[in-house]
């Protein structure tokens, strides 16, 4: 959401600035991803529109499944990027989180019973009480954060560890089952819109983070409080109400990550619902080139980094790759991407740019 | 003087970040045994020749022979390897570690430690330096003075042919600062070539055999002490004759305070957690006070405690006669109180910001989380305070990380004037700030006080404070013990009240 200037430079000089830019890394790999699969498959990039069993048209192709599961992803960095920003650390809980708010979700709707005929209660009932949930798991992190002064990676290994049995516990290790159709809208797709729904609340949380960004001040509070504390508490911030605050709006993202999680399935598999997903969300922010130690923050950027990573997975998906190799295969882009956003070889290429220019320059000359 | 072997040749040295110049054709000559100044204001150049030599930044023209044979350092381990040592401005040790492990941190062979061994080496460097510090304590534990002996000590101890002291004086008292040139004497007798860079020109005098002096990233001139007296040194820093610094306290007139007015500020038995004694305290409108006092005697903290920006845990406060709560810095800030901290680095700027979002920040804060300014606001903002202060950036967008000490002080400065304080706290402002500015920023004090802004500076010189305040209150091992004012305010006045003398 930075503006770039748009002074005039030489292609060369424009290279530098360009490596430079934080959105670059993101936009290359999406870009390398893309390349990579026009040339193995132009097939992927086919979207053909089709209808389900319930007869409502929907979209289908590798691009949508991009779409429709890169949202949650999208969904966790906003929050995660907050935290990151704040707090210079990551929320490792996510995971744990969703199925604690899935759970609840579908406690609140099936009552006593676990195959309920009728729902219970009205889905958006269930969804606001998983939301102040989550957010209240949210603040717990952010407490030990902030006031225990706990590093952010152990302070939430503890709801890491303990999330899958307390959302077990909540709906007494039953596998409740939703029937109700409605339900299946948030996970899937709404009647008569072949666009997934995850997409739209994806979109609907990008257009409440911007709104929050700009009429707010979150944004320079979180930011200051991340790069210097000691200065921010001296400028009048209450560095540890901003930390316990990201974590909280994390937890508002777990609630809607949770909501679509559920809705998938219409049901829930504590042990393995949301596995590893607080991976791909830390990936996302460092993806994105945000510093993982804190500070700046380029939310577009990190929401891009989301989609990225879905792209990624997809494509090795597509490749026929063994879900157990799929980290492994994983890790190896992840360190490529890892290496070409960190600092030295952006000033390296930055480097060469100028060497190129430079180069140039004398051969005109002579 | 009979000429030594040149040790460091620096010739033609370029150096430029984006948008900045930062050293342009640059030389330097250092021979053993020599004691070199290297001045100039702040932004000339100095920090970032000298972070070239050490292979902080990389050069981007220029050669450095050392012992007339061409070396290349490209970083401090290359630089401490050839035998180029420095301690720093800003204190580069690990606060968490314990002095030996600071003092051998880095420069172990091999994959064992003898723990023991390093202990006892590093008390007896200690010992010998006289520095009051443990080797076992953890010295984060230390004051910043001893951390900076510390710091100097492990520059010592290395071998070193060269030595660089990058403002090694700014946050020493006199005796310390005393001790500190017995031991640059004694090195100089063993053949040492020392760069020394401070912005005081006592000492540039009472220790130094050579000046260079830089200006705006280019070379002004090498000289020999005897040959520039002090006046023309200044010249040459700011490239114009520089008028008078003595008398700039008749240029404003003074406020004039109406009969029966309550004091701005008023704070009775005030005690906070960082271990002062309970003080009282009042400011009058438009009045500049100072406290003074050794280091580490509870200036500072008497003025945090008025901030809020330690616990409280004791005393009453009035602001124009009426009781308030200030338990918090945002509390002052609402109170109209504002305060520039003494630690710019920790407590100041906000490194990674712009410059126009540290300059807004405290504004922003007062203004409420609901109600950010625009961003034509705050380009506004920002133009305004850095041509009122002339700030030296690139840009507002510039990160204030990447400015130069005295341009920090001014931004930090810039940040408390845009919420218009009524009572605006200066602790150590001018500390590592060139001439100019320090003169800038005196002038500015007083003409503040002369609009009715009530002021309370610090500063570690004392003919700064003689200069503006015209009220002291002197400190001693954190209790207030004397005030000073009108007649008494004189250097030997202030000392005997200091060292506690005989009434």
């Amino acid at each position: 959401m930075q503006t770039t200037g748009k002074k005039k430079l030489g292609v060369s000089g424009l290279l530098g600035k360009l490596v430079r830019q934080q959105m670059f890394i993101p936009l290359a790999a999406l870009l390398l991803l893309a390349l990579f699969n026009l040339i193995v498959d132009p097939g992927f990039f086919q979207v053909s529109l089709g209808y389900n069993n319930a007869g409502n048209p929907v979209l289908s192709g590798y691009l949508i499944t991009i779409l429709d599961y890169g949202s949650e992803l999208a969904i966790l960095a906003i929050g995660m990027t907050l935290v990151t920003a704040a707090s210079g650390g990551q929320d490792i809980s996510v995971g744990a989180a969703i199925a604690i708010s899935g759970s609840v979700i579908l406690r609140v709707l099936c009552g006593r019973d676990s195959r309920p005929e009728t729902l219970q209660a009205p889905i958006i009932v269930a969804f606001l009480v998983a939301c102040v949930v989550a957010m209240l798991f949210g603040a717990f992190n952010g407490a030990l954060v902030a006031y225990f002064r706990i590093q952010p990676m152990v302070a939430t290994l503890i709801l890491y560890t303990a999330g899958r049995s307390i959302a077990a516990w909540i709906n007494n290790n039953e596998l409740p089952i939703i029937s109700e159709p409605s339900f299946a809208y948030f996970g899937g797709y709404i009647p008569g819109i072949p666009v997934p729904t995850p997409f739209f609340l994806a979109l609907i949380c990008m257009i409440i983070i911007a709104i929050v960004l700009r009429m707010t001040n979150l944004r320079l509070y979180t930011q200051a409080v991340g790069i210097n504390e000691s200065s921010s508490r001296l400028n009048g911030l209450n560095p540890e109400l901003i930390k316990v605050l990201s974590f909280v709006i994390l937890g508002l993202c777990v609630a809607v990550a949770g909501l679509i999680k559920v809705s998938r399935l219409s049901t829930i598999n504590y042990s393995v619902v949301a596995k590893d997903i607080e991976m791909d969300a830390i990936l996302a922010v460092a993806l994105g080139g945000n510093p993982l130690g804190g500070g700046k923050f380029n939310m577009t950027a990190s929401i891009i980094g989301a989609y990225v990573i879905q792209f990624l997975t997809t494509t090795l998906y597509k490749l026929n790759v063994q879900s157990d190799a799929l980290p492994a295969y994983k890790a190896v882009v992840v360190i490529v991407l890892v290496v070409l956003s960190a600092p030295t070889v952006k000033d390296y290429f930055a480097g060469l740019g100028k060497k190129l220019k430079s180069q140039s320059m004398s051969k005109e000359v002579g | 003087m009979n000429e030594t072997a040149v040790l460091l040749k620096m010739r033609g040295i370029y150096k430029s970040f984006p948008g900045v110049r930062a050293l342009q054709n640059v030389d330097f000559t250092l021979h053993s045994g020599e004691i070199h100044a290297l001045m100039g204001e702040n932004g000339a150049g100095k920090s970032t020749l000298i972070k070239v030599l050490t292979g902080v930044y990389g050069k981007d023209e220029g050669e450095v022979y050392l012992e007339d044979k061409p070396v290349t350092i490209h970083s401090p381990q290359d630089a401490q390897k050839v035998g180029i040592s420095t301690v720093y401005q800003e204190i580069t040790l690990c606060p968490n570690l314990s002095v030996a492990e600071n003092m051998f941190i880095g420069r172990t062979s091999g994959i064992g430690q003898n723990w023991k061994k390093m202990n006892e080496d590093a008390g007896r460097i200690l010992q010998s330096l006289d520095i009051p510090a443990k080797a076992t304590q953890q010295l984060g534990s230390c004051s910043i003075a001893v951390q900076q002996m510390v710091a100097i000590a492990r520059a010592v101890d290395m071998d070193c042919k060269v030595l660089i002291l990058d403002e090694p004086t700014s946050s020493l008292d006199e005796q310390e600062v005393e001790k500190l040139f017995k031991l640059m004497r004694s090195l100089k007798e063993k053949g040492v070539g020392i760069i020394f860079v401070t912005h005081f020109l006592e000492q540039v005098y009472e220790v130094c055999d050579k000046i260079t002096v830089l200006r705006d990233g280019k070379l002004v001139g090498e000289y020999v002490i005897e040959d520039l007296p002090r006046v023309q040194l200044v010249a040459k820093m700011l490239g114009k004759e520089m008028d008078d610094l003595a008398d700039i306290k008749g240029d404003q007139p003074t406020f004039e305070r109406k009969e029966g007015d309550l004091p701005v500020f008023e704070a009775e038995g005030l005690q906070s957690n960082a271990g002062i004694k309970p003080f009282n305290f009042h400011i009058d409108k438009g009045e500049v006070n100072g406290f003074t006092g050794l280091l580490g005697s509870g200036r500072s903290e008497c003025v945090r405690a008025i901030f809020g920006a330690d616990r409280i845990i004791g005393g009453t406060v009035k602001k124009h006669g009426k009781p308030v709560k200030i338990s918090k810095p945002l509390d002052a800030m609402k109170n109209g109180i504002a305060y520039l901290p003494e630690d710019r680095k920790v407590d100041g700027i906000v490194g990674d910001l712009s410059v126009r979002d540290n300059i807004i920040l405290a504004a922003q804060l007062l203004r409420g989380f609901f109600r950010p300014f625009t961003k034509a606001e705050a380009n506004q903002f920002a133009d305004e305070y850095i041509k009122l202060l002339s700030i030296k950036t690139a840009s507002a967008d510039t990160p204030i990380k990447s400015l130069s000490g005295g341009n920090q002080q001014k931004v930090i400065l810039a940040r408390w004037l845009m919420t218009h304080p009524e009572y605006l706290i200066l602790d150590e402002p001018t500390r590592g700030i060139d001439i100019g500015t320090k003169v800038d920023i005196q002038k500015l004090v007083l003409k503040l006080a002369s609009e009715g802004t009530s002021v309370t500076f610090i500063s570690s010189e004392m003919d700064e404070m003689l200069r503006t305040c015209s009220r002291l209150i002197v400190m001693r091992d954190r209790r207030v013990v004397g005030e000073l004012s009108g007649e008494e305010l004189s250097q030997a006045m202030i000392m005997n009240t200091i060292a506690g003398g005989d009434k």
